[in-house]
């Protein structure tokens, strides 16, 4: 019995708790607008988790996720907005700028399951294929986060221009659309939609801990650390680079599909630019490195956002900035970093309370003993451990 | 393992010259190894060496000139390529990865297929598994297998990269200033892991240090300014007037 509560299996068992917490008993007590915030905070983890496979692992800063977040949500976001229309009808928009059919590559998102393969899989392919080009040429470093921002901005001027095609600007509704019957913005469907959200989000941690774990993983880290040293040891990197920058990439798609639905519309700002560095900054801040610390930097700093702009709206760039400087200056590895290298524990021993003794108490802690120490040893032994 | 004429080289440079903006790294440089074969390579800062071995692992791209590995250019292949026919490099400063185990580090170079889809869905073999395991015997490293390589000293960092360099199982081991930085002890150590590659593998070692060159008791190849100046045993070579003037006086500038 005291061996089910010793620290380490409460550390293992404290992540399930916190899934269960999550999915059965928040939607139980939250309100509905605060659920539903939460759900899109979480579908967000999942965009953080493939930048944190290209960044944190792989060490290739991307600055133009938001292509692939915005690809998934507007496969998403045509499927639902073809899906409750009678036969013959157009979408509302089409008739403003006197469009009489449907544009050809409408088409399929009629139908449920090629959006279904859409939603990943037309993200990933644009990024494997802008990812091929990019690290054939060996193009990496900031050279490769200007690019991708590069990239970013002609995606999002494009989708702004196509009136005709797109709707532009306004974007694409789903809220009012339905599926399986029920409005999609409607509170049992909210509700249903953030389950979905958990699973994701639950299977694209596997998913990148799957990657990260074994060899394929070392790879990573060693293109990341040495990347001409892997090459003379028969590695090519651009085939790692390609795999990993496309699974990101439908990674962010899934994501931006789980976003749309629950915010109840998709419009070209989700490739905005600043949204894009947002995303960096939470696996920054959650921490590079640790997949947990991209959800949890996701989820907490979306959260704090909408809880400081509902009270002090002006302030939340500053806060954000903030932050951002406090990991870059303070904290490298970001929250998780900073926990799992035991920084709780030395800011508690700052405050002035003892700090975990090493050995036994008895012998870190008496000072009879520590005066014998001393003796051989004139470096104190109070503060640090 | 190879099927070759046995009067084969295993390598051949011919002619090759590299120029960087008009400075001419190497110019105009001959050389043959044949398998098996243990070289010394020798030579002043500035001398071209590390560019040598920049041409043959497709690093750089010779201006001018070939080479041959079994016969077949080297010229304008990719590096990973290059490695995977049978050439593998140990580099100057030890190159390991940090952030990895040095069992990692030696599951990542072992020999075997390195694509991404082998390292997702494949496992090591048991052969491999054993290669490791063995490995981190020779170089003394199997009570630190499991922690990190950046904590390693400089000592076993060196023997971690040269455990790497025979899990690729080359034919061809390119080893630059492998006992830089080692103790006199790990030096004989080091010496004495070269000879025993030799014979199996080709080996070819650039290195300052003169005694450990001269206990390595290989045919010694001198470059100076990108060219050879001379080839022969460590006795000849150190009696040969030109290099004891290209020699010995850029000595004497190291040491001020």
């Amino acid at each position: 019995m005291a061996d089910l509560l010793s620290s380490r299996n409460l550390r293992r068992a404290l992540p399930w708790v916190v899934i269960v917490v999550v999915a059965l008993v928040l939607p139980a007590v939250l309100p509905p607008f605060r659920l539903n915030l939460l759900g899109r905070f979480l579908s967000l983890g999942i965009v953080a988790l493939g930048i944190d496979l290209i960044w944190g692992y792989t060490g290739m800063l991307s600055l133009g996720q938001g292509i692939f977040f915005a690809l998934g949500a507007y496969a998403l976001g045509m499927y639902l907005q073809l899906s409750s229309l009678e036969p013959g009808q157009l979408p509302e928009f089409f008739s403003l700028y006197g469009v009489k059919s449907l544009p050809a590559f409408w088409q399929p998102f009629t139908s449920p399951l090629f959006t279904g393969f859409a939603i990943w899989v037309i993200p990933a392919l644009v990024a494997g294929v802008l990812g091929y080009l990019v690290f054939r040429n060996r193009i990496k470093g900031v050279y490769f986060s200007i690019l991708t921002q590069a990239a970013l901005l002609v995606f999002f001027n494009f989708f702004n221009g196509q009136q005709k095609l797109i709707n532009g600007t306004n974007g694409l509704k789903t809220d009012t659309a339905r599926l399986f019957g029920e409005l999609v913005g409607s509170d049992a469907m909210q509700r249903h939609l953030f389950w979905l959200t958990v699973v994701f989000v639950i299977a694209a941690w596997f998913l990148c801990r799957w990657l990260t774990r074994g060899r394929f993983g070392d790879a990573l880290v060693a293109i990341r650390d040495d990347e001409p040293r892997l090459r003379f040891t028969g590695y090519n990197p651009t085939a790692y680079k390609t795999v990993v920058f496309a699974v990101a990439g439908a990674l962010a798609g899934i994501s931006g599909a789980l976003y749309t639905v629950q915010s109840g519309i998709v419009s070209p700002q989700y490739m905005a630019v600043p949204f894009s560095i947002e995303m960096v900054i939470w696996v920054a801040v959650g921490g590079r490195g640790t997949l947990i610390g991209a959800v949890l930097g996701a989820v907490v700093i979306n959260y704090a956002k909408s809880l400081v702009s509902e009270q002090l709206p002006e302030t939340w760039l500053f806060i954000q900035g903030g932050l951002f400087l406090l990991v870059v200056t303070a904290l490298p590895d970001g929250l998780v970093g900073w926990w799992r290298q035991g920084g709780p524990g030395r800011l508690i021993a700052m405050v002035g309370w003892p700090p975990k003794a090493a050995t036994y108490p008895s012998l870190d802690l008496d000072p009879e003993v520590q005066a014998e120490h001393s003796d051989f040893d004139t470096t104190p032994r109070g503060g640090a451990s | 393992m190879t099927t070759a004429q046995p009067a084969m080289n295993l390598l051949e440079l011919r002619g090759v010259t590299v120029s960087f903006d008009g400075f001419l790294a190497l110019n105009d440089l001959n050389l043959q190894l044949a398998p098996g074969e243990l070289r010394a390579v020798i030579g002043p800062n500035g001398a071209g060496k590390t560019t040598f071995l920049d041409v043959i692992t497709g690093k750089v791209r010779p201006t001018k000139g070939d080479v041959l590995f079994r016969g077949a250019s080297l010229v304008g292949q990719s590096e990973h390529r290059i490695s995977r026919l049978g050439i593998g490099r140990k580099f100057q400063t030890p190159r390991v990865y940090q952030n990895l185990t040095p069992r990692r580090n030696l599951e990542l170079a072992v020999r075997g297929p390195h694509g991404p889809a082998a390292l997702l869905f494949g496992s090591l073999s048991s052969d491999q598994r054993d290669r490791v395991q063995h490995l981190l015997g020779v170089v003394g490293l199997e009570s630190h297998a499991n922690q990190l390589a950046g904590g390693l000293s400089h000592g076993q960092k060196q023997w971690l990269e040269i455990a790497m360099l025979v899990a690729q199982d080359p034919e061809l081991l390119l080893v630059d200033e492998p006992v830089a930085g080692l103790t006199d002890e790990e030096t004989a150590r080091t010496g004495e892991l070269l000879c025993q590659l030799a014979g199996d593998h080709t080996v070819l070692v650039i290195e300052h240090d003169m005694d450990f060159i001269r206990d390595l008791q290989s045919p010694v190849t001198v470059l100076h300014e990108g060219h050879v100046l001379c080839e022969g045993s460590m006795d000849q070579v150190q009696s040969d007037p030109r290099v004891i003037e290209v020699y010995l006086g850029s000595e004497t500038q190291e040491a001020a």
